[in-house]
């Protein structure tokens, strides 16, 4: 799906040759300043490599209208981000920025549910904790169902019981639809349980793949 | 305007007045405030300017030319524009200056020559008598404004950094992302000029209606053209910014939608 070549992104990034497959989960590991989330952004063009290419489905993604790349591969930052209102306001925004159609109520309820997160609707976003807030942003981009996840520490701010029912609940979505998941975890465990792929980084460099 | 009515300040009228800078200097000096210097280079600055600035407008009235009209305006716009420049606290780059003279040069000039030409009917169109201090009121509030708007819509954009990195990963236009911002930008920009109407005539008599009155107008007079003012100034500064924020934000980011950094 995605193939990058020979890619050097400042001093951040240097990848030779890197795949990542269609409808399979890929997971990233690699310690703190690695590269993971330039890995993610240089993915979806929130930035330009300033070398080498990187292709989705076979078309260079400078070549593609940044609004549509990252319309079908949809990149949730680690840090969730909550807009003024409430649960209901802050799954309905998204679909208003991108001028489509807001999904019934009942839609709403079901991907709350998905997410583990077991809250009313008109409740205050600002008041959800951390963790809820960071599964209210995951809720958001499930809704849009786009063709590739990119993920970056979904699961950072759960607790190790709700981080594995939320991965798990992820990845048997992308299985079941047909989807492409890039995952940055912190976790080995996560990676080697879940990954059909894992990337490992180090100093901005691929030093190994692993295909199970 | 009845010439009689005017009461016209004798020099020694004038130099009565700076007795107060004196009695200020002492009061600074007594305090130690060490703001001597600025208060006597302000006095002085003050003094040439508009000595400088009174015989340049009585020799450009007396010519009656539409050169010299529009020579003052440039001179007055090409100022406010370096004005901006020079107050804007936030880091402005080259597109974005590009943009805020457009925006300056655009709004004030429309805006003028609809409230000159259309509104008051000046005949001649150029007349500098009118045209010279009604711009100045005109560009002088559209600087302000549009400096107040640049400052909100760079801090905004930077404050707001990971919020709209987010909504561009959905997929959403810059124009979306950063939609907030600019309408924010836009009311604080417009919001001293929408008070000071709130206040007008109440709260204090606004400078070129208390001028025309000093001059010998009557207050009924002097009213109308505040008005007209007051609305041009208020058409001059949104069109301004108006042309500013939804121009401007477009700077912010490169062709491929990203928000431009470390500028």
């Amino acid at each position: 799906m995605f193939i990058l070549q020979n890619i050097k992104f400042k001093d951040i990034l240097a990848i030779d040759e890197l795949e990542i497959p269609k409808d399979k989960v890929s997971c990233v590991i690699g310690p703190s300043g690695a590269g993971k989330s330039t890995l993610l952004k240089l993915i979806n063009n929130m930035l330009s490599v300033d070398q080498g290419q990187i292709l989705y489905k076979r078309k260079n993604v400078e070549e593609i209208s940044p609004m549509d790349l990252r319309r079908e591969v949809m990149m949730l930052p680690q840090k969730p981000i909550m807009f003024a209102g409430t649960i209901k306001d802050n799954l309905e925004i998204a679909f208003k920025l991108l001028e489509e159609d807001v999904p019934q109520e009942q839609v709403l309820k079901e991907v709350l549910k998905k997410v583990q997160l077991h809250k009313e609707l008109d409740i205050q976003a600002e008041r959800l904790s951390g963790g809820e807030k960071q599964r209210l942003s995951l809720a958001r981009v499930l809704l849009l169902q786009p063709e590739v996840l990119l993920l970056d520490e979904p699961s950072s701010a759960l607790d190790e019981n709700t981080e594995n029912l939320i991965i798990e609940m992820v990845v048997e979505y992308v299985k079941g639809n047909q989807k492409t998941l890039v995952m940055i975890t912190h976790s080995k465990q996560i990676a080697k349980e879940y990954g059909d792929k894992v990337i490992i980084l180090k100093n901005g460099k691929v030093v190994n793949e692993v295909k199970s | 305007m009845k010439e009689k009515e005017i009461l016209n300040l004798q020099l020694w009228q004038l130099l009565a007045a700076y007795i107060f800078v004196i009695i200020l200097l002492v009061v600074v000096k007594i305090r130690g405030l060490k703001k001597e210097q600025e208060i006597v280079l302000s006095t002085v600055r003050m003094t040439i300017q508009l000595v400088l600035v009174g015989y340049v407008l009585a020799y450009v009235f007396k010519q009656n030319n539409y050169l010299f009209t529009i020579a003052i305006i440039a001179v007055m716009e090409i100022f406010a524009i370096n004005n901006i420049y020079q107050r804007v606290q936030q880091p402005i780059t080259k597109k974005l200056k590009k943009i805020i003279a457009i925006a300056m040069l655009t709004g004030t000039l429309l805006s003028m020559l609809y409230f000159i030409i259309f509104v008051i009917g000046l005949k001649p169109w150029y007349s500098p008598r009118y045209f010279i201090p009604i711009a100045g009121m005109l560009i002088g509030n559209s600087m302000t404004g549009i400096s107040l708007g640049v400052e909100r819509l760079v801090s905004g954009v930077q404050d707001n950094k990971d919020k709209i990195e987010a909504i561009l990963m959905l997929g959403a236009t810059p124009k979306k992302a950063t939609q907030d911002i600019v309408n924010a930008a836009f009311n604080a920009a417009i919001l001293p000029t929408i008070n000071s109407m709130m206040g007008m005539g109440v709260v204090f008599l606004p400078g070129m209606m208390t001028g025309q009155i000093l001059s010998g107008a009557s207050p009924v007079t002097a009213i109308k053209y505040q008005i007209v003012i007051m609305l041009g100034i208020l058409a001059s500064v949104s069109v301004t910014v108006f042309i500013l924020v939804n121009l401007g934000y477009k700077t912010l980011f490169n062709e491929r939608a990203q928000l431009v950094r470390g500028e």
